[in-house]
C-alpha cells in the first residue's frame, strides 16, 4: 500500500489567500495532535499580504535524508519522504539546515524530527492529505495531472528547482503561470530572491464561466 | 470501478467524478504503485557500482533499507535453529550430571549444647564455599538457610530478636521461621537446609531449594 501513483500534489501560491486553514487541519491530525507539519509563510509581510503554504515537497534525492547522520530519514517506494525514524534520530537538526525548502523541523521536547509526510496514512489509502482537503481555494490541490490541466488552463506545474549549483526535482508539483514558463520549465530559487514584482494585470474573468473557483489571469 | 481519471472531467465542485477530490474514494480505484525496489539516484549522478559503499550499506529508500538477502535470511534460521538444538542437548546434559550426583552426604554441623537458645553459627553445606547459617529459635527448634541473599548473594544475618535475616548490602528482610523474602530487593526464598538432631549432634542432611 502507498500513495497511488496517478495521484500528485500541485502547489499554487498564487491562489493561498492565507486564511489558514491547512494549518489548523493538519494541526488536528492525530499522529502530530498540537503540531502544524505545514508552514503558511508570508512573502514580504512589510508590503503585501501574499501568503505560501509550505509543504514537504519530496524531492526524488532528499537533501535531509543526504546529511542525517543517524540513517534515520527514509523513502518510501512511492517516493514520500517520511519523518525521522523515532528509534534512529537524534535531534541534530542536521536536516534542518540541509533543506533549501525549510521543511523539516526538530522538537526538542520530544527529541526528534518531524515533518510534513503528505498525509501517509490517508494518502496511502487513497485519500487526500488533510490540507489539501480542507484549502478553499485549492492552492493545495491532490489529484491527476489531467485534473489539474483541466482545473487551471494557465498554469503549469513544475518540479525542478535551483538553488544555486544544486538542481532539485521533487514530486510535489508547483503551479507557474504557463506565459513565463521557459521550454524547459524550472524555478531558479536564487535568483528570484532578488527579483522585484512587476506591475500586473488582473483579468477577473475566469477560465470557466460556471465554475466560481476557476483560474483567473495574471 | 471508477472512471478512468484521464476522462475529461467536470470541474463543477459538487459532481459525482469529484468524489475522489473529497478524499472518499478507495484506493483500489488508482493505479497501482511504483516499482519497489526503485533506486536512489545519488547527488552526482552516476551509476551505483561508482557509487561509495555507504550508500549501498544506508540506502534512503525505505525498500532497499528493509532489504533481506535471501542467503542472510537463511543463515539466521540454520543458526537460530542449530542454538535451539544445542540448548536442548545442554539441558539434557545438565539433568543427567544433576541425577548422577545424587544427595549430598550427610554432615556434622555442630552439637546442639554448642548453640545457645537464640544463638546461631555458620557453616558451609553441601560443598565448601556454600555458607550457610543455623539458628537455635527454641529449645527444640533448629533452622538453617543458604546465607546467600538471593539478590547479589551478599551473606545475610539473623536478627533473632526480630525474628528477619537481614541482607546489609540492600537492605533485604527474609522471615526468619520460613526463608521467605519480606522486605527490599529479594524475591526469592533462601534456600533452605534440612537438619537432624540425632544424640545432642546437629546433622545437615540436605538442601532444598526453593522458587518460591
Amino acid at each position: 500500500m502507498g500513495k497511488p501513483d496517478s495521484l500528485h500534489f500541485f502547489v499554487d501560491p498564487n491562489r493561498c489567500i492565507g486564511c489558514q486553514a491547512c494549518v489548523q487541519a493538519c494541526t488536528e491530525c492525530d499522529t502530530h495532535r498540537g503540531d502544524s507539519m505545514i508552514h503558511l509563510e508570508f512573502i514580504d509581510r512589510a508590503t503585501s499580504v501574499q501568503t505560501v503554504p509550505v509543504i514537504c515537497m519530496h524531492c526524488d534525492q532528499p537533501t535531509c535524508a543526504e546529511v542525517c547522520p543517524a540513517d534515520a530519514i527514509k523513502r518510501t517506494g512511492d517516493g514520500v519522504v517520511q519523518s525521522a525514524r523515532k528509534a534512529r534520530c537524534i535531534a541534530c537538526g542536521n536536516c534542518v539546515l540541509a533543506c533549501p525548502f525549510g521543511v523539516p523541523e526538530v522538537y526538542e521536547d520530544r527529541q526528534i524530527m518531524m515533518k510534513c509526510d503528505m498525509c501517509y496514512d490517508r494518502t496511502s489509502v487513497g485519500k487526500k492529505p488533510m490540507c489539501a482537503t480542507v484549502c478553499p481555494s485549492q492552492a493545495l490541490f491532490f489529484g491527476t495531472r489531467e485534473q489539474v490541466e483541466q482545473l487551471r488552463p494557465m498554469s503549469m506545474p513544475v518540479n525542478r528547482f535551483h538553488f544555486g549549483r544544486q538542481t532539485i526535482s521533487t514530486r510535489v508539483w508547483m503551479m507557474m503561470p504557463a506565459r513565463v514558463a521557459p521550454p524547459q520549465p524550472y524555478v531558479d530559487v536564487t535568483a528570484a530572491m532578488d527579483e522585484r514584482p512587476r506591475a500586473r494585470t488582473l483579468a477577473l474573468t475566469p477560465a470557466t464561466p460556471d465554475d466560481p473557483f476557476a483560474e483567473v489571469g495574471v | 470501478m471508477a472512471e478512468d481519471p484521464r476522462q475529461p472531467l467536470d470541474v463543477r465542485l459538487e459532481t459525482p467524478a469529484r468524489e475522489g477530490l473529497a478524499g472518499t474514494t478507495s484506493a483500489s480505484v488508482y493505479q497501482r504503485l511504483d516499482d519497489p525496489e526503485q533506486i536512489t539516484i545519488a547527488p552526482d549522478g552516476r551509476p551505483a557500482d561508482l557509487q561509495p559503499a555507504w550508500r549501498r550499506d544506508f540506502p534512503i529508500d525505505w525498500p532497499q533499507d528493509h532489504y533481506v538477502e535471501r542467503r542472510d535470511f537463511m543463515k539466521f534460521i540454520v543458526l537460530t535453529s542449530l542454538a535451539f538444538a544445542a540448548g536442548q542437548f545442554w539441558i539434557a546434559a545438565q539433568n543427567w550430571l544433576r541425577r548422577r550426583r545424587g544427595q549430598p552426604e550427610i554432615r556434622r554441623v555442630a552439637s546442639l549444647d554448642a548453640v545457645p537458645v537464640g544463638g546461631a553459627v555458620t557453616f558451609a553445606y553441601p560443598q565448601e564455599h556454600d555458607g550457610c547459617i543455623l539458628v537455635r529459635m527454641a529449645e527444640n527448634e533448629v533452622l538453617a538457610y543458604g546465607q546467600k541473599c538471593t539478590h547479589l548473594s551478599c551473606a545475610v544475618q539473623p536478627l533473632i530478636a526480630e525474628g528477619v535475616l537481614r541482607c546489609p548490602c540492600h537492605e533485604g528482610f527474609f522471615d526468619l521461621a520460613s526463608g521467605r523474602p519480606i522486605a527490599g530487593p529479594p524475591r526469592r526464598p533462601l534456600p533452605r537446609v534440612r537438619l537432624d538432631v540425632r544424640n545432642g549432634e546437629i546433622y545437615a542432611i540436605a538442601v532444598e531449594d526453593r522458587t518460591s
